[in-house]
């Protein structure tokens, strides 16, 4: 299981893939919003998201969980 | 037996260092013997070995646990010390740390750059009056490691621990590359933790290799075997000069290879939309001559050697891939380390921007990014190398200046067309300046308000304005920029200034 984390403070802007949809490493899973910028999220591991933990226009933290990929 | 045939004898059993117990521990863990990583790291060998019979009435101190001596790597005498794990765990005795000071005394000397290959378990309590405390004592290490910093490249390999005093050793050199694994550094090792103040951790959490060189910073170049880390140090010392009198040597120039899309083509007009500045990067230097530093680290900012046309170049460029490319402490840390590395060696530097500012909010605010941003412009503002700057898309706010913008004294500021130079981006300033008029208006006018304003903004900072106020020196095609730098650095190469007269400067740390 890996969680995918946000990397900064921002605004969720899109997400980008579905629950059980399958992922690759290195594929965007959200796309955050923060200084006015673009900030892609991507998979540290391939595998199938399990949850999606935000929703889109969500504010989120450093560090808080996005997504679930099993 | 003949007295040469016991020097014979003693010198046999000295060179094989400790028991057979610990070589074979040790080769389970991928770690070589300390003479092995030695003939690996110079062109031919050892040349000169010091101290040799350091200890040597002890038969279980074979040279002390040390080894020390000069040799070349990339045809360039380099000074060593190498600690062997095999020989009391590579701990530190009176006579081990003798010799790491007397070796450091001859880099002064000979101004000659001074490798560190790490692998000990800190000092030996045992000895401690002999070796901790006194003018000779291992303190006197890292004094000796202060005073040539940028005299001399200062670099460590780390293969062991590097515990408790011993991780200053690393802290003070100029790089350190760690091998995953076997690499760690810390003042306390997880036992001492425990008992100390109750904390239950691993020794990689604590102190390994991959931490250090993502979370904390402490660590450069992260590396899986001991041969790897020893083929990137000979690489990284092809870039310096032996010491801080002389300039790098030039290296036969390599083409950028060709590449389906240019410039123009992978950096996206939209200033929000994200790019890969190593995309950026590849177009501009000679092929595969990328040396990169704290790639795992603060990866908001790239910061690299590299040569373009055969010349050493550092480059710090920001990424908007990570993070938006926004400046972080840690990444103000990360290029203020870096710009001082290169200005201490005569490196000249080129800083790609594309920067929306420093990070705001609560939480950078109470790690003082203040302080870190401010350390980032003093490194810069200070070099007296050949400094170009060249704004790739946005240069918002503190953001200009901590990319040695034109106020900094490069020696040249150029421009893409598509450049962006402004206190901040046009989307926040219209709602800056204009939120009482914006919240005024009937909601569906709103949005062709705010376009209206914003494209106002944007004719406001145009790249020829700026350009026209003689702002920035040049706007350039994108696609001839390798050429524009190959031009520009060879005649700033001819620089020779003083920053200011003083002492030293009192450093925002």
């Amino acid at each position: 299981m890996q969680e995918v984390k946000a990397s900064m403070a921002g605004n969720v802007w899109k997400i980008v893939v579905a629950v059980g949809e399958q992922v690759e490493e290195g594929q965007d899973i959200v796309i955050l919003e923060s200084m006015k910028m673009e900030i892609p999220i991507a998979a540290e591991a391939s595998g199938v998201v399990k949850e999606l933990k935000v929703a889109e226009g969500d504010f989120v933290n450093d560090e808080d969980v996005l997504a679930v990929i099993e | 037996m003949s007295y040469l045939e016991e020097l014979q004898e003693r010198m046999r059993k000295i060179e094989k260092g400790g028991k057979d117990k610990y070589h074979k521990s040790n080769e389970e863990k991928g770690k070589l013997f300390v003479r092995k990583r030695l003939e690996i790291l110079f062109d031919s060998g050892m040349n000169i070995e010091d101290a040799f019979f350091a200890n040597c009435l002890d038969d279980d101190l074979p040279s002390d646990g040390v080894v020390t001596g000069i040799g070349k790597v990339n045809n360039q005498d380099v000074c060593v010390m190498a600690n062997d794990s095999t020989v009391k765990a590579g701990s530190w005795g009176k006579r081990t740390v003798e010799k790491i000071l007397r070796i450091q005394e001859t880099a002064m000397k000979l101004e000659l750059p001074m490798i560190y290959l790490v692998d000990s378990a800190g000092a030996r309590i045992t000895d401690q009056i002999e070796m901790f405390p006194g003018r000779r004592g291992a303190g006197r290490i890292f004094h000796n490691q202060i005073k040539l910093s940028g005299r001399v490249p200062q670099v460590c390999l780390l293969f062991g621990p590097s515990a408790a005093g011993g991780a200053y050793i690393p802290a003070f050199c100029d790089i350190v590359i760690m091998v995953d694994g076997n690499a760690s550094m810390y003042l306390g090792s997880p036992r001492m933790a425990e008992k100390v103040i109750g904390e239950k951790v691993s020794l990689e959490e604590m102190g390994g290799a991959v931490m250090h060189c993502s979370v904390s910073g402490v660590g450069d170049v992260l590396v899986k075997t001991e041969e790897e880390a020893i083929h990137y140090a000979q690489n990284y010392l092809s870039y310096f000069p032996a010491n801080f009198r002389s300039k790098p040597n030039n290296v036969e120039a390599k083409p950028v290879p060709a590449f389906e899309k240019s410039i123009t083509d992978i950096v996206p007009e939209n200033q929000n939309a994200p790019f890969n500045m190593y995309d950026l990067i590849d177009r501009i230097i000679d092929e595969g001559s990328f040396c990169e530093i704290k790639k795992k680290f603060a990866a908001e900012l790239i910061t690299g050697l590299a040569r373009i046309e055969g010349s050493s170049v550092g480059i710090i460029a920001n990424q908007p891939r990570v993070k938006g490319g926004v400046l972080f402490t840690d990444s103000a840390d990360k290029a203020a380390k870096f710009i001082q590395l290169c200005d201490a060696f005569n490196i000249p530097l080129l800083f790609l921007t594309d920067v929306p500012g420093f990070m705001i909010g609560t939480k950078v605010e109470r790690q003082g990014i203040i302080r870190h941003g401010a350390k980032m412009l003093s490194a810069m503002s200070e070099v007296t190398v050949p400094k170009i700057s060249v704004i790739v898309r946005k240069a918002y706010g503190a953001g200009l200046y901590a990319m040695s913008g034109p106020a900094f004294d490069p020696d040249c500021c150029l421009a893409f067309p598509n450049a962006q130079i402004a206190v901040m981006g046009p989307e926040a300033a219209v709602n800056a300046v204009e939120a009482n008029k914006i919240a005024q208006l009937p909601e569906e006018d709103r949005a062709a308000f705010i376009k209206q304003k914003q494209d106002e903004y944007k004719e406001n900072i145009d790249v020829y304005r700026l350009a026209s106020e003689m702002v920035i020196d040049a706007v350039i095609d994108p696609n001839t920029l390798r050429q524009e730098l190959v031009n520009r650095f060879s005649v700033y190469a001819a620089k020779n200034v003083t920053f200011t007269e003083r002492k030293h400067g009192v450093y925002p740390v």
